[in-house]
């Protein structure tokens, strides 16, 4: 079905609403939104914790359902799940019964024949570089490489979009950013879309063409600040520092911030 | 080799503890603290154990019994696991068979014997089917659990896969849900052991409960406890069975390596 069309596609979204019922109250989450996303585009979608831009990525994977408005990957109207979406979650989400290899090779469908199935998981775990712990479970591997099988998983299908959810939020600090180097190189061995959901400022810039900045819930977007950088990107360069800058009164924009400056 | 000694080093009390009480045992009846012909000492019982080994009569009544466990048990654990995967699956099922399985799964097996000895007689069908009935409500209590008890990421990870309902349950539902089946198992085989001798107190021509209540017909102590304690060391040999086929089985599960 869609495993016919891998390149890239426009993801859209347009007047977007998204609302849980809790109880007997009816609670927006997701609020009129429109973006474009371009085919290979990479979006970092940064709001403060639990304005909804999770719910953002569940809707455009099919996970929830029952909103108004339409997203549109292609000519296709999203209504529900498929493989030519991906998605990564902040836990790695493996199965601890299945190996690295099998974990991966449940991305696929049952379509292929066996060699072109271990092909692919092989070309995978290459590109995420654990082509060495394919018999390993998931036990064994540290935090982050857990999340690289997981990335694998989800790209396994060569999904037209790769949706990831706070996907190195669990990862300590330097683990964090070898990762972030990792996805950039993944992405840019892919071609792939990517919409990224993170609370990291710093995570954000680093890795998308555009930050989509939204506000607490319902979330709506505030700002979309286009990060023209060049890649690789120095997060200490003063561009950066400035981008950086600029975000972070987005989120504490009455709070006058004391500047000092010391000679 | 290390790793027997690594053992003996962690667990020597658990041999020495029951080593010095049989010692003081058999002290107490050696100086006739302790009246034979109601409790013997642990030497003589050794002997009488000896004895009905040679005789092969200890061995083929607990052969005859462990062969029942094993034909009412995988009865009642397939029946149990089948019935439990539909029940856990299958709201309306679930809410069909809620109030039945209220009233008949506290019933203790023990109540069904005379019920299935006017149905089936003494013979071997009223006990295998005691024996399945105990085992089937442990193993489909298990099951229910274990299935609904699983983890909703999981789940959600299939659905984005578009899996289908039998990769479904046979690649993450059933996985998810062994390692409670394996504790069902373990109650269930109890429990089974428990009901085979309870029914072959009760009535029967055969088996390690016979034997026992034949010996004590005879005022035979000494036969009754090699019976008594051969229940429970059997016990123990299957239970540990279970353990090392729970390690093979599962493992990817971290959790029970650490025990």
């Amino acid at each position: 079905m869609s495993e016919a069309n891998t390149n890239p596609q426009i993801l859209q979204f347009s007047k977007l609403n998204k609302a849980f019922k809790i109880g007997t109250e009816l609670i927006e989450v997701v609020k009129d939104v429109n973006l474009t996303v371009k085919p290979g585009e990479f979006v970092s979608i940064i709001g403060p914790s639990g304005c909804g831009k999770s719910t953002l990525l569940r809707l455009v994977v099919g996970l929830e359902r029952n909103f108004t408005g339409e997203i549109r990957l292609g000519e296709e109207l999203i209504t529900g799940p498929g493989v030519n979406r991906g998605m990564v979650f902040q836990e790695a989400r493996l199965f601890p019964w299945l190996t690295v290899e099998e974990n991966v090779a449940f991305g696929l469908g049952n379509s292929e024949s066996k060699a072109e199935r271990s092909q692919v998981v092989n070309e995978h775990l290459e590109l995420v570089g654990l082509s060495n712990f394919a018999a390993a479970y998931p036990s064994q591997l540290s935090g982050g490489m857990q999340q690289r099988v997981s990335i694998a998983r989800a790209l396994v299908n060569r999904p037209q979009v790769l949706l990831l959810d706070e996907p190195f939020g669990a990862l300590d600090a330097i683990t964090r950013i070898h990762m972030q180097q990792e996805i950039i190189r993944i992405w840019q061995a892919e071609k792939t879309t990517i919409l990224l959901v993170t609370h990291d400022i710093d995570e954000a810039i680093f890795l998308g063409d555009r930050v989509v900045v939204m506000s607490k819930r319902p979330a709506t977007i505030k700002t979309i600040i286009s990060v023209d950088l060049p890649r690789p990107r120095d997060r200490n360069s003063f561009d950066f520092v400035k981008l950086r800058r600029k975000i972070y009164t987005e989120f504490f924009s009455e709070v006058e911030v004391p500047f000092a400056y010391s000679i | 080799m290390i790793k027997f000694w690594g053992w003996i080093k962690e667990n020597y009390l658990a041999i020495v503890t029951p080593v010095v009480l049989l010692l003081i045992w058999e002290a107490a009846s050696q100086l006739g603290w302790i009246r034979a012909n109601l409790l013997p000492g642990p030497s003589a019982i050794f002997m009488v154990l000896v004895e009905l080994v040679k005789t092969g009569e200890l061995i083929i009544n607990l052969g005859i019994s462990i062969i029942r466990v094993a034909e009412g048990f995988i009865i009642g654990a397939a029946l149990g696991v089948l019935v439990g995967v539909q029940v856990a699956l299958v709201k309306k099922l679930r809410v069909a068979v809620s109030l039945i399985f209220g009233v008949l799964r506290p019933i203790p097996v023990i109540a069904w014997i005379p019920v299935l000895i006017l149905w089936l007689g003494i013979d071997e069908g009223s006990k295998v089917t005691v024996i399945a009935i105990g085992s089937f409500w442990t193993v489909l209590v298990s099951v229910v659990q274990g299935i609904r008890n699983v983890d909703i990421k999981y789940l959600e990870v299939a659905t984005i896969l578009e899996k289908d309902r039998l990769t479904l349950l046979t690649k993450v539902i059933l996985p998810a849900t062994l390692p409670a089946l394996f504790t069902g198992v373990r109650v269930g085989i109890d429990v089974a052991w428990r009901s085979v001798v309870a029914a072959e107190l009760i009535a029967a021509s055969s088996g390690i409960g016979y034997m026992i209540m034949y010996a004590r017909e005879l005022s035979q102590i000494d036969t009754v406890l090699v019976g008594v304690l051969s229940i429970g060391l059997t016990g123990i040999v299957i239970d540990q069975l279970l353990i090392i086929l729970e390690k093979r089985l599962l493992k990817w599960n971290v959790n029970i390596h650490e025990a």
